[in-house]
Parts: structure tokens; sequence; C-alpha cells
């Protein structure tokens, strides 16, 4: 059990994904960092770093379907695990949700998405934060099944919940 | 800066030990080492204790004088010192005592390392070890040790074509080292069909992918090179200590299919050492997935990007090969009780440059490598030992 000022203190970045972007080198970073690690001149970043917001567009770079759940997402097996790479430039952790295990690749188009992330039990803190979920892509009129947007067509049976 | 050998070693068996407690099983290796070395408690400087997770897996912090007590030694007043670093912890402690050593600074040190992980529910020491990611942007996302180590196998296999067949050879020679040893926490031998059809973790992981939580303690005695034949018949010189860090969080690495901490430590340690990876034939590395040992031959530079999936399915590692990896088991089959592992690592390989490894001894062994990982490689340690003649 943690105190809520522990969470509450991250919001901005958990909600909104609030970022930041070196002054001098113009490097993005997510979460939000003192000093640029990126410039020769670091330590003339800090304190100087500016609050950068990310789209929330991303593409999933790897992939993990989770079976033997972290505490507190028991209720949510399987469920997938992504490392996501934004346009900005940072990669962030996180869910990969309204996609079928057998639909996720590495590749994927995902948008970031406001959920409910786990609970501390009953009376404990409820964290939220982001998950991605799959951008509905143009039909390009084809209609292979590589272009049908994921979200769109999931199987009921073994469809990852939120 | 000195030359440090190694004096004397011992350890537990690696396992659920359910009927020894924490305090019980550091002593032991700790003893069983000074006994080893020949060494009088008299001449004992300090003790370096590697541990991960004892406030949160016994709620026991300040440990390292607590076993210099139970050792017998309170009375002595001696510096004790408790070194954190993940699953890395046991080799930064031999790192700390090699260096205290090295500098004059000490002239003999117990390096041990313990952990004591089954006096707590599974999902509870899983919780704590996931303590060794990033909890605030790693873990709260629902991320598992496992599963980020799942990532960079997903990773592997996209890019390299890296098969579920050659990630499961991993455990498969794992158990089968095991079998032949002792103290090892699993002695049975598994086939590649059972790796491939046991439950899932965190795929492409499964069960056997994966090193137990294990309880288990190891320790080595360390002094100057010049005195090691007064305390020991075969001293073994620590001919390099390196250790490298990275990003905590693996979303802030260059690259998920390699640990560049790995492939800093290792080329500082072959550097020092001026040998190469050809001159090894015996090492212990980082298994605790098997994805984890692929990158490890890759980034110590046993073999190009790319390709440690192929040469070890082709049994290149095994006994006989060129290099002989995890002769013990690794922490795949001889166990993972965290702060131990680096130590324990080093408790082999000098038992293997003795040449009294019996039924896995690796024959004529005179160079030695040690490869520990915390995390998911935001810390990576290499040791070169070396047999004195």
């Amino acid at each position: 059990m943690t105190t809520v000022a522990r969470y509450w203190r991250e919001t901005p970045r958990r909600y909104n994904l609030g970022g930041c972007r070196c002054p001098t080198c113009r490097t993005v970073f997510f979460p939000p960092r003192s000093v640029c690690p990126a410039c020769v001149t670091h330590r003339r970043s800090f304190g100087k770093m500016e609050p950068f917001q990310l789209s929330g567009d991303g593409e999933v770079f790897s992939y993990s379907i989770v079976h033997d759940a972290a505490e507190g997402f028991e209720m949510q097996v399987p469920y997938v695990l992504a490392l996501v790479k934004t346009p900005e430039g940072p990669t962030l952790t996180g869910q990969v949700v309204d996609v079928a295990p057998d639909q996720i690749r590495i590749g994927l188009r995902v948008h970031a998405t406001f959920r409910k992330l786990r609970e501390e039990g009953r009376a404990g803190v409820i964290h939220y934060g982001y998950k991605f979920a799959p951008v509905s892509e143009p039909l390009a009129g084809t209609g292979t099944a590589e272009s049908a947007s994921p979200a769109q067509a999931p199987g009921e049976r073994g469809r990852v919940r939120a | 800066m000195r030359e440090v050998a190694i004096l004397g070693v011992g350890m537990t068996r690696f396992g659920e030990l359910w009927d020894s407690s924490f305090r019980e099983i550091g002593i032991q290796a700790g003893l069983s080492a000074l006994v080893d070395s020949k060494l009088s408690s008299q001449d004992l400087n300090a003790l370096y204790l590697g541990n991960m997770a004892s406030g949160t897996l016994l709620e026991q912090e300040h440990i390292a004088p607590l076993l210099m007590d139970y050792a017998g030694l309170a009375g002595h007043h001696l510096p004790a010192i408790r070194i954190e670093a993940g699953g890395a912890s046991g080799a930064v402690a031999l790192h700390q005592g090699y260096l205290a050593v090295a500098s004059g600074k000490y002239d003999f040190v117990v390096v041990g390392g313990a952990e004591k992980m089954t006096d707590v529910p599974d999902v509870a020491a899983n919780r704590i070890l996931g303590g060794t990611a990033d909890q605030e942007w790693e873990s709260v996302f629902g991320a598992t040790l496992p599963g980020l180590w799942a990532l960079m196998a997903r990773r592997h296999m996209h890019d390299f074509g890296t098969t579920r067949e050659q990630l499961a050879s991993v455990p498969v020679q794992a158990h089968e080292m095991a079998s032949k040893n002792p103290n090892a926490h699993y002695r049975n031998k598994i086939t590649l069909e059972q790796v491939l059809h046991a439950g899932p973790v965190a795929e492409p992981l499964g069960v056997f992918d994966c090193a137990p939580l294990s309880d288990g303690a190891a320790a080595v005695v360390l002094g100057p090179a010049e005195r090691a034949r007064k305390f020991t018949d075969i001293p073994v010189r620590i001919a390099a200590s390196e250790m490298a860090t990275d990003t905590l969080a693996l979303q802030h690495r260059s690259s998920i299919t390699r640990l560049d901490a790995t492939v800093v430590a290792a080329k500082r340690a072959f550097a020092h050492a001026g040998k190469s990876p050809k001159d090894v034939q015996v090492a212990e590395i980082h298994d605790a997935y098997s994805i984890s040992a692929l990158l490890a031959l890759e980034d110590l530079g046993f073999e190009t990007k790319g390709h440690a999936g192929a040469a070890f399915a082709d049994g290149t590692y095994g006994i006989g090969g060129r290099t002989t990896v995890n002769p013990s088991g690794g922490l795949k089959a001889q166990g993972q009780p965290f702060g131990a592992v680096g130590v324990a690592q080093v408790v082999e390989l000098v038992r293997q440059l003795r040449g009294l490894s019996e039924a896995r001894q690796v024959a004529g062994a005179t160079l030695a490598l040690s490869h520990d990982v915390g995390g998911t490689g935001a810390t990576s340690v290499v040791h070169l030992l070396e047999r004195m003649n």
C-alpha cells in the first residue's frame, strides 16, 4: 500500500502523456527528465527542459502476451504488453488493448487511450493511465485481411480485456 | 593496484530451503569459504555482502552486521557492507571486495551473496523482483520481469530469425548440466518438447524458459595474490573485475536486442586482462531467461549479433565445446537466489579451475568468465578468473 501522493504527482504524465524537450538539441523525452542525456552540453539543460506533449501515436516495436500477471493485473490475463515507439522519439511501455492476441504484431499502428490500470484492493488507490489501442487503418479496397483493423473484427474468444 | 586472488570458496545447496533461515544459510556459505581457505578469522578485515531484497523479502535490513554476528565475529567489530544491484548484487559485492584488496586498504575479505526468497509467497517474491525494473514507468503499466525479457526475445526473433526451438535449447542444456551438480535446485533432465509445451509465462517465454526463485548463499575469500599460496594449494587470480550500467528501464535503451552494459563490461574486462573470448574455456553467464543467455553470448563477444541461437542449439557451448557455458546448471537449473548468484558463479568457476568439478569438469580449464546481470540489464558485471601456476 502506498500513499496517494506517489500516484497523484505523476498524473500529468500518465493521464496526458506530458513529456519534455531539450531546448538545445530538441530531443524529446518521456517521462520528462531534469537533464538531457542526449546533449553533449547536458549540464546546461538542467532546469531548462521544456514541457512537450506527445501525440499518443505510435507503433508496436515489440510485444509479449503476458499470462503470469503483475500484481493487480491478474483479472486481465492474458494481456498484451508492448514497447510502443512514438513518432516524437520516445518509446513507451504499456498494454495494447482491444486486440486479439493473434492479431498483435510488430509494426501495428496504435494510439494511446486513457484506461484504468489496476487498483490496490477494495480500499486502495485506483491507478489510471495510458494503454494503447490499434488505429483503424483506412481500407485499401483490396479486401485483404491485413488491411482490416483488428479493432473492427476481434474474435470474442481470446479477446484481451481492457 | 595489486593482484587479487581467491583463496577459498563455499556455498549452500540452492533450492527451497524451508528448514533454514537467512542467517543460517549466510553463515554456512561464509564459514565454509573460510575453512576452504585456511585463513584464520583473526586475519579477516571485512565482509562484502550481496543481497537484493532482504528488506522486502524478510522485512530485515542491516544484514551485513547480522551475518557477522551469527558467524561469531561480532566481537571483531569489522566493517560489514551490504551491496544491492538487483540480480547482480553478488557480482557487484565481488567487484567491491576486489577493489578493497587491490587498493591495499584490506588484505583479506569475505565476499558473500545470500538471498532467502521462499519466506514470502511467489506472488510477493515476483512483485519484489519486479522492483529491479522501473516501478513508475514499467511495472505500473503491467510489465513483469519475464514480460520485459520476452519483449527482448520477440524482437531478437523478429530481427535475427532466432527460433522458439533455439531459445528452448538453453534450459535443456542447463538441466543436463545441473543433473551432475549436487547443489542444484533442479537435477532433473528436461526435453525440448517439454520446454516448448510448458505453460506460457510471457510469450514467447514459457515456464521452462525462466529461472526459479531459490534460497541460497555463496561466499569467496579474497586476498593478495602474492600471499595466496599460504592459504590455498591452487589459487585463482582475478584477472579482471569490471561492471557497467545502463538505463533502468528497457524503453530507454538504444537497442533491446543488445545489453550495452554487458558489451562495455566485457570489453573492459578483456582489455584489462589482455585476453579475448576465444581464450575462455569455461563461463558462467546470466541465463535468468533463455533469451538472456543468447544475448549474453553475443554481447560478451562469443558470437556475432544474431547468431547465438543457432550456435547454442548446435551444442557449441556444451561440455567438450570450445567454451563450456554454465556447467553448474546456471541460474535456470542450479537456481536463482538473486543476491547469491554472482558469487555462486565464481564458486563454480574456481572449482572448475582447480579441477575439482568431478562429473561436470571442463578438462584443462585455465581461464574462466563470469557474467551477471541486474534487472533487464541496468547493471552488468564481468569477471575473468585465471588459475595461478
